[in-house]
């Protein structure tokens, strides 16, 4: 019943996504342009930019664009859409069908915005896989947490300052975790270097959904 | 005078934890000299913030099965003596870095942590003031505080084991109980933190009952 749920939610928002490409096209203008904004500032031709630089540099671009991109995902929705839905599915659905939706968009950004990165500020990662496991737990790690967040943002006046305060002591653990995992990925060491981060990232995403699944039902009620 | 024993305990607690642990013998240690004493004040803050924090998502939960106004001031209540317990612990470990590490602020994870810890909190205030509506306020307020709790409890016990960090009991350093070799510093340091914890649930128990209080008068008025 949950899984019919949570499939059905996930088809509309993605057919919604389809039929408006708003959030979307917005977003990767929005990460096009960041990206191109840092290669501007920092004013040089490929492969000049060092490890950790370009390392930190990434993950804050991946980190304003998750909180924008997600931070839509209840304040798009009207009154009245959220009153339906309020009388025909439950509260659990709704929140894992929105984190599942929205691991789906930022991991499709968080591609684009890699490849985009890697071709204007060139490509220093030895480890490819490694590097792109890093961005798969990333985009599932901000969007669990970042999906409970803006829920939470959303009920209040003034959403989209409350999204910024909230969400990021949140997710500096998560992006510590992943700068150090990626960073291990772009100097190619040895897989088993990062078993521990991955196991704690993995960890971290574990709690966040469990609380999120906990909770949802009890932010839904207002 | 029996419901009020613990108060009595507090004082005395407090009062035996200044003055033996200014005066006592303590071990003589290279580097950390005189600073061991700090070991009284500075780690039953995090211990003490640690409970107290644990009984803001305790009364957040309660609220959240049986929404009272009881319920909400004193997870709220709550929440700020363990922020106040968290400032106070930054500020007597700062002070101590200073002295055994060089430097107030030496970019270590277990510093980091806390100060993102604090942040934690400080957006849960921040919260909490931009909702007009009590109920409303209330729930979703519980609702960020067990969930900035799930994720204060790695910040602070995990992550920073799992990092080289120079402070004791982290990145593979001894804790402080090997240097107590006759558990002279353990006698004063378990009464110390139980005497500060009560401290707090004395602040949290005037407060609330003062901000209740109010909110009756407002009511009334």
């Amino acid at each position: 019943m949950l899984f019919k749920e949570v499939i059905y939610l996930m088809q509309k928002d993605f057919l919604l996504e389809l039929r408006q490409k708003y959030a979307f096209n917005g977003m990767l203008l929005y990460v096009s342009s960041t990206v191109f904004v840092c290669y501007l500032s920092f004013g040089l031709r490929s492969n000049v930019l060092q490890v950790p630089v370009w390392n930190a540099l990434f993950w804050i671009i991946m980190l304003f664009t998750s909180v924008n991109a997600i931070a839509k995902s209840f304040m798009q929705e009207n009154r009245g859409r959220l009153l339906y839905f309020y009388s025909i599915v439950s509260p659990q659905g709704i929140i894992l069908a929105k984190i599942l939706y929205n691991a789906c968009l930022m991991l499709v950004l968080a591609l684009i915005c890699f490849v985009f990165y890697a071709f204007v500020l060139g490509n220093p990662v030895e480890d490819i896989p490694m590097f792109l496991l890093s961005i798969l737990l990333g985009a599932i790690g901000f969007a669990t947490s970042l999906t409970m967040i803006s829920g939470i943002a959303s009920k209040a006046a003034n959403s989209s300052t409350l999204m910024a305060v909230l969400s990021f002591p949140v997710i500096v653990p998560m992006l510590l975790m992943l700068i150090k995992m990626s960073k291990n990925a772009m100097d190619g060491l040895e897989r088993a270097a990062s078993l521990d981060e991955l196991l704690t990232l993995l960890a971290i995403n574990m709690i966040v959904i469990t609380v999120s699944y906990i909770l949802f039902p009890y932010l839904w009620r207002s | 005078m029996k419901k009020n024993w613990w108060k009595i305990l507090t004082v005395l607690l407090l009062v035996f934890t200044v003055a033996v642990g200014m005066l006592s013998d303590v071990p003589r240690l290279a580097i950390l000299n005189e600073t061991i004493r700090n070991l009284y004040f500075h780690v039953p803050m995090w211990f003490g913030m640690i409970l107290i924090l644990l009984v803001s998502v305790v009364y957040s939960i309660k609220y959240l099965r049986k929404p009272s106004v009881r319920n909400d001031v004193i997870a709220h209540e709550s929440a700020k003596v363990g922020i106040l317990f968290g400032v106070l612990g930054i500020v007597t470990g700062m002070e101590w870095a200073k002295f055994t590490w060089g430097e107030y602020w030496s970019n270590d994870p277990k510093q980091n942590g806390a100060a993102i810890g604090l942040l934690i909190y400080f957006a849960y205030l921040v919260l909490r003031s931009s909702f007009a509506e009590q109920q409303q306020r209330a729930r979703i307020s519980a609702v960020y505080n067990i969930f900035a709790f799930a994720a204060l409890i790695p910040l602070l016990f995990i992550l920073p084991r799992l990092t080289d960090s120079l402070h004791p009991g982290n990145g593979g350093n001894p804790g402080f109980n090997a240097y107590d070799l006759d558990s002279s510093l353990r006698m004063v340091f378990y009464p110390a933190v139980l005497g500060w914890t009560l401290l707090g649930v004395w602040i949290i128990n005037v407060k609330s009952r003062l901000e209740l209080l109010r909110q009756r008068l407002y009511e009334n008025v």
